[in-house]
């Protein structure tokens, strides 16, 4: 216990008291004009609109990829279930220039996107796709436990009541996953609002548009304003912290619906 | 084939039963999982609403044959196997198809749903053509409720209740679709001593009520003779035998069966050692046919000297394990306590000891025979 509470603090609390110490350092009004100001609130957008749907759709494909990866006995399955690490393990500069390569204008995958209209790099489309690489290892190894340790009985059970298998997947097998899905959905999240180094380079940081919090906070320490990065730290971190209580909530409201009651 | 639904199914279904209506009928059926055979050429008939137990150790097969007469597995392609339900050919129908109920060794319960919904879901699952409504399923579920004795639990969580009222729900969860046979796996395999003793016998006179087709699998010989109207011995991917308990009890027809059902004696040299003998027959002696007489009593053939190791007495009999002088092999008697009185019975005092009755397989054939004046009487 007191080596965890001192862990925990010299590790997570005192750099994250830090960054609210330091914000106290400017006036009310500063810290309001510079949260609030255009260029800061368009890049909250960007990084929560798109970690959101990076997330979810991580949550989904996630939850098939392990799925796919439990169930199913194919050649090179291992191959593949040992890649599902890779994007943690790739230091994510490098991750960011292989995928601007691949899908820029001019990139292999990228001139089929642009062929059809969509730019898949230096825009949104292209934030979506480096923060999806980076967080589907979070759903997939948070998921894939949970599925193995699926009972094929209960599955069976509801077949031999004569439920369709779709109806036994909704009824059945989702629900048991749920808990596990919201919690890799939460780490997937969590890490895309932070995701920085796959991000600058594939997401062309135009201002107003494409521009995401963490470059922003990088840009005002290049320029030595301390005070002002670190404010829109705060902002970051209280909106982080107020989502993912909120998923911890859903999380534990979910698990509560039977399994955690014995 | 959907059945109507109605709410009193089971208390409208005749008292009287045709006598040789086949409810469910095996043929031929093989399964095979890679190298591994688990049913060899096994057919099996089950008359209409009796209590069969498949009875055998792991590995027999008893639980292969379970799942395909319920329709989880599937006998192997192309070996002509089949199953009937009624006569009608489901062979190749899906469990969900089959109207069959069946309960699994660990219940498998829906854990995330009350024990109500966990009733319900089979009835929630059928087509809305023949979904009944609300009002009806709720009836259902606390109709079945009570038949299993857990009324009141409806709100209820899987895992707030006991290895007992959790096999009572997956069985009212199985009976909820009105299945034309019931089958249960190993179902009291996961609780401890005393609940399996009290749920067996409750299970027997709920089968009488509701007269619905039964088999269960079990590795349990007490359970299976106790509970079952007919008791289906397997071994090795086959059936050794099938028949009432007490004819399976009393006349085995293999040693395997001998050895699996109840406390058995075995001696396999001859048994009082002399020339003559034949030293490969395999002799079976039920610890209650072993008689123990003070030392120098008249000896034949069929007697023995033994060591006593240990005497434990409980109720009317007493248990003595014994040691054959010279062989070193040991077995087991009972004996009346006024009987272990008289003999004056210690561990280590040496007794002789004389069989009743013996079960001899010269060869590979059977014998079974009474012992009269040192002989067998056949």
């Amino acid at each position: 216990m007191g080596i965890t509470l001192a862990y925990l603090g010299l590790l997570v609390m005192i750099p994250l008291a830090g960054v609210f110490v330091l914000t106290a350092q400017m006036t009310w009004e500063d810290f309001w004009r510079v949260v609030t100001s255009r260029q800061v609130v368009a890049t909250y957008k960007v990084t929560f609109g798109v970690s959101l749907a990076a997330a979810c759709t991580n949550a989904f494909f996630g939850l098939i990829v392990a799925w796919v990866l439990v169930r199913y006995q194919f050649p090179g399955r291992k191959l593949l279930d040992g890649m599902v690490d890779l994007p943690f393990a790739l230091p994510t500069a490098v991750a960011g220039i292989a995928l601007t390569a691949l899908y820029a204008q001019t990139g292999w995958l990228g001139q089929y996107f642009y062929a059809i209209g969509i730019e898949t790099a230096y825009s949104k489309v292209g934030i979506f796709i480096a923060l999806t690489f980076i967080g589907i290892p979070f759903v997939v190894r948070t998921v894939q436990p949970v599925i193995e340790d699926l009972n094929a009985e209960v599955e069976e059970a509801a077949a031999s009541l004569g439920a369709s298998r779709t109806r036994t997947l909704c009824r059945i097998v989702l629900p048991a996953l749920i808990p596990a899905m919201l919690t890799g959905f939460a780490l997937a999240f969590a890490r895309a609002i932070g995701e920085y180094g796959s991000v600058i380079f594939i997401s062309g940081n135009m201002p107003m548009r494409t521009e995401i919090t963490p470059l922003i906070i990088v840009k005002f320490l290049e320029q030595y304003q301390y005070a002002e990065a670190t404010a829109v730290a705060a902002v970051m971190l209280v909106f982080s912290f107020v989502l993912l209580l909120v998923i911890n909530l859903l999380q534990r409201w979910t698990e509560s619906i039977g399994q955690a009651r014995s | 084939m959907p059945q109507p639904y109605s709410l009193n199914t089971y208390s409208l279904q005749p008292k009287y039963l045709q006598p040789l209506q086949m409810s469910i009928q095996a043929i031929h059926i093989r399964k095979t999982f890679g190298n591994y055979t688990a049913l060899e050429d096994v057919s099996l008939e089950v008359p209409d609403g009796k209590l069969v137990s498949l009875l055998g150790p792991s590995g027999s097969g008893k639980t292969t044959l379970l799942r395909i007469l319920a329709g989880l597995d599937f006998a192997d392609p192309g070996s002509n196997g089949k199953v009937l339900f009624h006569g009608e050919d489901v062979t190749a129908t899906q469990a969900g198809k089959r109207g069959v109920g069946f309960v699994f060794q660990h219940y498998a319960l829906f854990k995330h749903m009350t024990v109500a919904d966990n009733i319900a879901f089979g009835l929630r699952s059928m087509k809305r053509s023949e979904r009944p409504d609300k009002a009806a399923i709720h009836a259902r579920v606390n109709e079945l409720l009570q038949l299993v004795q857990l009324d009141g639990l409806q709100k209820r969580y899987p895992s707030e209740l006991s290895g007992g009222q959790r096999q009572r729900v997956a069985l009212a969860r199985a009976l909820a679709v009105n299945p034309k046979v019931l089958l249960l796996d190993e179902p009291f395999g996961a609780l401890d001593a005393k609940v399996r003793k009290d749920l067996r016998r409750w299970l027997r006179t709920f089968q009488e009520e509701i007269k619905v087709t039964t088999i269960f699998v079990t590795h349990d010989q007490e359970e299976a003779l106790e509970l079952a109207d007919e008791v289906v011995v397997m071994n090795n991917a086959k059936i050794e035998q099938k028949g009432p308990p007490q004819q399976v009890y009393d006349r085995p027809v293999s040693p395997f069966v001998i050895e699996f059902l109840g406390n058995v004696n075995r001696f396999t040299a001859g048994v009082s050692g002399k020339a003559g003998d034949k030293p490969k027959d395999v002799l079976y002696v039920r610890p209650h046919d072993v008689e123990l007489e003070p030392e120098g009593s008249e000896t034949h053939e069929y007697s023995l000297k033994a060591k006593v190791q240990h005497i434990f007495s409980a109720g009317n009999y007493g248990r003595v394990r014994l040691e054959r002088v010279g062989t070193h092999e040991p077995f087991e008697a009972e004996v009346p306590r006024e009987r272990l009185r008289e003999l004056e019975l210690a561990p280590g005092k040496v007794v002789s000891v004389v069989f009743r009755h013996v079960r001899l397989f010269p060869k590979g054939e059977f014998l079974e025979a009474d012992i009269k004046d040192g002989k067998l009487a056949v």
